[in-house]
């Protein structure tokens, strides 16, 4: 039997392709994965489940009553006979609040249960005219869910792949293999074909979650939305591709510096941190130009940043390739960065190696 | 052949190589014997191109040995070690296309090679559930899987039973007829001597001894005699040139050269009945307790 010389490509192929099967295999994951898709499926069809139910208040008005409702939009109203009857709807609460008559000026007044429903008293006062000069795109709500959903799902993905990186690169290390594998491929080949392997499968979810979630907003009638989130969610896409293999390049060198699954939290946890702090910035500065602005720049909030502007419509059309130009640059130097390590730190069993070693050599 | 020529390696302070050179022949299984770390597995290393040692090299049929020619060499570390949710047919496959094979060939080697250690059986259960016998016996797989030119292996018999060691003897021997080199380190002096063609002693990183085997006993040990009769031996004691070691009734151990055995011999023969007379090989253990000294 002849063995030819494999090219290093088609090292990382195999290696990629093992790794995928691996995590295929791995009941855990895919679990987590059907998790989180299903997460993203149910919020879509609850809050336009939700965004239904708010529109009918349901409300018991008395005959006799002026006729204040016609016109209005978003009140469920039920006739009744009398005064009684209406009270007793709303103690029931069958009705959120009834009208009734009522000798004062309006002649009607509203009751209710515990608190002043203030939808309906809204619904039925006089209001100016209002013009708004600079009018905000898309409601608050709107934005922070948005927000919440690029991030969260930036934030699973990359904590779950990374560690599982993390996992198998310590795996090999712990029960040996490694001496083998590096006997047959370079250690580039095989870092190369971890990080592949696992930014496919990253990128896979996530576009598993686009599909999932551009077909429910579709079914579900909120075309507006799908309209508006499209390019913002392709550039995610894009901007997560890129933005994974940097964090993946960090993750494995990390985790090449300790021996024992024991010890990945204590390497690999200065990386979580900088998936973490993109998550929150988003969560908690999604209304903040200049927060957005520097995160839309940052290599590791990206990612998030850039699609939340090009959501929000602040971005100019060039912004997005200049920051993609910056990570891709930046993943490029930590592949390097992290090849060095990984291949310096790969055969030191026992104890942590020291970052200024591995990078030494 | 692979010869290791003057290869030194430090780890920081400690010298672990010091100039360690030595040949493995084609078809020749080579016996690589030492104490808990003097060198053995630091020494495989860098054959196997995982270690750059700081001076010195490993050369194949007298060039430097290339990463491509590595890639075709056969390895078993001394920590094991397999991915231990893996399948172990998927494992060893997978181990075999690294190394270059074609898809259908790896299967092919592997299944011939697991039928040949037994353990076809269990081809398709994951490693971790193996008994650490078979899982042995998958790790030597693995380093055959690609039918390797060059067999480097650390340790191969520890932790296997005897019929475990009879299966793997097999495999190396037949392997070492078609022309393969092998080393193979092992703590069981006794094993190493019924198999190894050639020795290789190694004490705190320096090569004492290397070596065909029978050469290593002869030049190792004063030349020993042993005097079966059926008749008392003690007039050895007196006889010029010999020094016994040990005698009893009708039995004798004496040192002597080749001469005066030879007349001691005859002279028995002449006072009685000569039961056996066989030079004294001294064991392995021995010349490995003289060499170190």
């Amino acid at each position: 039997m002849s063995t030819s010389p494999l090219s290093f490509w088609s090292s990382v192929g195999l290696v990629a392709d093992r790794e995928i099967r691996a995590k295929l295999r791995s009941k855990a994951f895919v679990i987590s994965a059907l998790i989180l898709v299903l997460g993203v499926l149910a919020s879509i069809v609850i809050g336009s489940i939700a965004s239904q139910n708010t529109s009918d208040i349901p409300v018991a008005v008395v005959q006799g009553t002026p006729d204040v409702l016609g016109g209005v939009d978003g009140v469920d109203a039920t006739t009744v006979g009398s005064t009684g009857e209406a009270e007793q709807l709303v103690r029931d609460k069958k009705v959120d609040a009834a009208l009734v008559p009522d000798s004062g000026q309006l002649g009607y007044r509203v009751i209710a249960l515990d608190s002043t429903p203030d939808t309906l008293v809204s619904l039925l006062s006089v209001r100016p005219a209002v013009d708004l000069l600079e009018p905000a795109p898309t409601n608050e709500l709107l934005v922070y869910l948005v927000a919440l959903g690029f991030g969260l799902i930036f934030f699973v993905s990359a904590i779950t792949f990374g560690a599982t990186i993390a996992q198998s690169v310590v795996e090999e290390k712990q029960t040996r293999v490694v001496e083998l594998l590096i006997s047959a491929i370079p250690a580039r080949a095989l870092l190369a074909g971890k990080v592949i392997g696992n930014s496919v499968l990253a990128l896979a979810q996530i576009v598993v979650i686009a599909i999932v979630a551009t077909a429910a907003l579709a079914l579900t009638g909120q075309q507006n939305l799908l309209t508006s989130l499209g390019p913002s969610v392709l550039w995610f896409i894009a901007f997560f591709a890129v933005g994974f293999v940097l964090l993946a390049a960090i993750f494995a060198a990390s985790a090449a510096l300790v021996s024992r699954q024991e010890d990945v939290g204590s390497v690999t946890s200065p990386v979580t941190m900088l998936v973490m702090i993109p998550y929150f910035l988003i969560v908690f500065f999604n209304d903040n130009e200049l927060v957005l602005g520097i995160m839309s720049y940052v290599p590791f909030s990206a990612p998030v940043g850039m699609p939340m502007r090009i959501f929000l419509g602040t971005a100019q059309w060039w912004e997005p390739l200049l920051s993609l130009a910056i990570v891709v640059a930046t993943t490029a130097g930590a592949v390097l960065l992290g090849a060095r390590i990984y291949e310096n730190s790969l055969l030191r069993m026992g104890g942590r190696v020291k970052l200024g070693d591995a990078i030494r050599g | 052949m692979i010869a290791i020529d003057h290869v030194t390696k430090r780890f920081g302070e400690r010298l672990a190589l010091d100039e360690v050179t030595f040949e493995i022949g084609g078809g020749r299984l080579t016996g690589f014997v030492g104490a808990n770390g003097a060198g053995k597995t630091t020494t495989m290393r860098v054959i196997l191109g995982l270690l750059r040692p700081d001076s010195g090299g490993v050369t194949l049929d007298g060039r430097a040995v290339t990463p491509g020619d590595r890639r075709r060499f056969g390895y078993m570390p001394e920590e094991r070690g397999l991915y231990p949710k893996m399948k172990v047919a998927e494992q060893i496959e997978y181990l075999g296309r690294l190394r270059g094979l074609t898809k259908v060939a790896a299967a092919g080697a592997t299944a011939e090679l697991l039928a040949r250690l037994e353990l076809d059986a269990r081809a398709n259960d994951t490693v971790e559930s193996l008994s650490l016998g078979n899982q042995q016996r998958a790790q030597i797989a693995a380093a055959l899987v690609h039918d390797p030119e060059v067999l480097i292996l650390d340790e191969p018999f520890s932790g296997l039973d005897p019929l475990a060691v009879d299966a793997v003897v097999g495999v190396l021997q037949e392997r070492a007829a078609r022309g393969v080199p092998v080393l193979f380190s092992s703590h069981q002096l006794e094993l190493v001597e019924r198999l190894c063609d050639d020795l290789v002693i190694i004490s705190a990183g320096t090569i004492r001894a290397a070596g065909a085997a029978e050469r290593l006993r002869t030049d190792n040990s004063t030349p020993a005699w042993e005097l079966l009769t059926g008749e008392d031996s003690g007039w050895l004691r007196a006889e010029p040139g010999v020094l016994v070691r040990e005698f009893g009734a009708g039995w004798a151990l004496f040192e002597a050269d080749e001469a005066t055995a030879q007349r001691i011999l005859r002279s028995a023969v002449g006072r009685g009945s000569v039961v056996s007379f066989t030079r004294s090989r001294p064991s392995l253990a021995q010349i490995f307790t003289e060499v170190v000294k």
